[in-house]
């Protein structure tokens, strides 16, 4: 049996409806358990209780560079083998994408401006997000502008391709471009680096329930997009008869 | 493909063409700066190489939509994916028609704009050739951009969106020549970034258009 | 020679089938006229014909850069003179002579006229001129005759005529009587897409259906 038989709307609906309430539990479980357990964790020396932040801060920021990952190789699975699923679950990734983005700007403004005593700096990590939410934010807008499905999909892959090698290449212009105005490195805490367990255990477990939310939304949304799809079919086989 | 050059260049030049715009607009933009920041040279010239850059690029957005929406009302576009040259040298050649009506007259007018924002002597040929090297690569992915968003009735606004992030490296890479070269330090490193992204967009992105072109001509 | 094959064709409109199951040929000489009730997919066979659109099922087999197309939208820039825009397609499709093609379609007076100042019906002899020069064997026409006089229509049939006896085919959709005794005509009412018919999904939407 080949994994592309899970391209099968049919099958993948059924599928996706026995997995998604264990998704749905799991990621709340995690997500829920890695917030409290952070909040519980002791206070940081230097910066007192702002660091709690960290476990939303981070896990939001490392699932809106994956989500991007994933909707490009939706993309290419819909460009090049041409599964409808695929191309839709791309559709239904993106705004998770874009609001786990914002969720890390904000979270970073929140935990910079004790911290550097500013709400925004044109740091290379940060300014890097800003411009992956403008990359979100077109793809969305295109998806909303375009009328025929079919078009749609294709369009908004080709988008996605060309958009990731520019989000990439733009990652490391912001490297080049930062030089000389100050040192980015200094100013963020890179996970997991010299961070003591205390609080890399409940980061971690944090990580999976961000990773669980995705799967289950992107389950979600995408069986939604699915029925609205076959809603559709259905509406204009009952205008044609 | 010369004959689609040389039909763009004088539908251009021609009444309606808008031949020129792109130029007027930048010297608005360059003349509205110095309102909004003050006269002193000590403020206008570190924003100088910024302000001529985002103006290039904000120049060169004005005239996207009409690379393909004009021959898509009129047909021409469909007729040209019959003809016997390939969809990816009608986008290169479009793209080549857009850069010589725009690019270049902003090329060759940047320095007398440089000179407005008090950009100093040293950086003039360095805001030239950045502009030469930087401005095709604008055109082409602008020709991307307009080739996805040629069938929709509101493609303007979508245009923009799609089309500002990709000229983010561009945009880096450009200003960094220009400010090395006011300051007199070393601009090979950024030109050779800016070239690569330039060949690199001018070599590749035509076929992703002229997909995108296929998708919205069906 | 055979010029065009089409084998069990069926294409799709904004995501529905339109016409499902279609099969013919057009051999050199030979012509074709497309009839049936609007919306049966006319329009949509012909540009998937002209290799516009992609076929939902069936084969299309012609020879490369055998199509010269014509629709409702001529293709015409305003600011070029009648001669500017013949010009341009000729030279583009590699092509033929344009004072032919003006005398064909009695444009010769109007030559050095800006295309902006043309009338509907002038505009279409201007769009039909641009068939000549393509020299393209095989004509898809898409309701050639719109905004014609009865004179033009006349001229347009001598046009089809000579090219048809030049070795050239047509495949047209037109609902008027152009005089052409020798075209065979295709009635795809009975080809109308119905429900269930083919596994394929017709569009990105039919494919949860």
């Amino acid at each position: 049996m080949s994994i592309w038989e899970y391209a099968n709307p049919v099958k993948f609906m059924r599928v996706s409806g026995a997995m998604l309430p264990w998704v749905v539990a799991s990621a709340v479980l995690c997500t829920a358990g890695g917030i409290a357990w952070g909040v519980l964790t002791p206070e940081d020396y230097k910066q007192g209780a702002t660091v709690k932040i960290v476990f939303l801060h981070v896990p939001a920021a490392m699932m809106a560079i994956n989500i991007w990952v994933m909707m490009l190789a939706a993309s290419l699975i819909w460009l090049i083998r041409r599964h409808h699923v695929s191309a839709l679950a791309a559709k239904a990734a993106a705004p998770v994408g874009a609001v786990m983005t914002l969720i890390a700007l904000v979270t970073g403004a929140i935990w910079g401006q004790p911290m550097w005593g500013t709400w925004w700096e044109w740091d290379p990590r940060l300014t890097s997000f800003l411009i992956l939410f403008l990359f979100y934010a077109g793809y969305i807008a295109l998806w909303s502008a375009i009328e025929d499905p079919d078009s749609a999909a294709d369009l908004t892959g080709v988008l996605c391709l060309v958009g990731s090698v520019f989000a990439l290449l733009s990652r490391y212009a912001v490297l080049f471009w930062n030089q000389g105005l100050h040192q980015g490195a200094s100013l963020s805490v890179a996970p997991g680096e010299r961070m003591s367990a205390v609080y890399r255990y409940p980061l971690y477990l944090s990580m999976l329930g961000f990773f669980l939310l995705f799967l289950a939304l992107l389950l979600i949304r995408t069986r939604t997009e699915i029925r609205r799809r076959r809603l559709a079919a259905l509406q204009a086989r009952e205008m044609r008869a | 493909m010369l004959s689609l050059l040389k039909r763009d260049l004088s539908l251009a030049t021609r009444a309606g063409g808008g031949f020129g715009l792109a130029v007027a607009f930048f010297l608005i933009l360059c003349a509205l700066v110095p309102f909004g920041v003050g006269p002193a040279t000590t403020a206008l010239r570190p924003i100088a190489p910024g302000i001529l850059w985002v103006g290039a690029l904000l120049a060169c957005l004005l005239s996207l939509d009409r690379i393909f929406a004009l021959d898509h009302e009129d047909g021409s576009l469909d007729l040209l994916a019959t003809a016997p040259i390939p969809l990816e040298g009608v986008v290169a050649v479009k793209a080549l028609a857009h850069w010589i009506t725009t690019g270049l007259p902003l090329v060759a007018a940047a320095p007398l704009f440089g000179v407005l924002l008090h950009l100093p002597g040293s950086a003039m040929p360095w805001l030239v050739a950045s502009l030469l090297i930087g401005t095709p690569a604008l055109s082409m992915l602008g020709a991307f951009g307009a080739a996805i968003t040629v069938g929709l009735r509101r493609g303007g606004l979508l245009l923009s969106l799609l089309v500002l992030p990709l000229y983010i490296p561009t945009l880096i890479f450009g200003t960094e020549i220009i400010r090395r070269g006011a300051e007199r330090g070393d601009p090979a490193t950024p030109i050779l970034f800016l070239a690569g992204i330039t060949a690199g967009v001018v070599a590749l992105v035509p076929f992703a258009a002229a997909a995108a072109l296929r998708v919205n001509l069906r | 020679m055979r010029l065009l094959a089409v084998d069990h064709l069926s294409v799709a409109r904004g995501g529905t089938r339109a016409v499902e199951g279609v099969s013919f040929a057009l051999d050199a000489g030979e012509a074709l006229i497309l009839r049936g009730p609007n919306g049966i997919g006319k329009t949509t066979l012909l540009r998937t014909v002209a290799g516009l659109q992609l076929p939902v099922a069936g084969r299309i087999s012609m020879a490369d850069d055998a199509v010269a197309y014509a629709a409702h939208a001529d293709g015409l820039k305003a600011a070029l003179t009648v001669t500017e825009n013949l010009r341009f397609w000729a030279e583009i499709f590699g092509g033929g002579q344009i004072g032919a093609a003006l005398a064909a379609m009695d444009l010769v007076s109007l030559a050095d006229r800006p295309a902006a100042a043309l009338s509907a019906g002038q505009k279409r002899r201007l769009g039909l001129a641009r068939l000549l020069v393509t020299r393209r064997p095989l004509w898809v026409l898409d309701e050639p005759t719109v905004s014609l006089d009865d004179v033009s229509v006349g001229r347009f049939a001598a046009a089809v005529r000579a090219h048809l006896g030049a070795g050239g085919a047509a495949l047209m959709a037109t609902h008027i009587d152009l005089g052409l005794a020798e075209a065979r005509v295709l009635d795809l009412t009975p080809y109308r897409a119905v429900e269930g018919g083919v596994a394929d999904p017709a569009s990105f939407n039919e494919a949860f259906a």
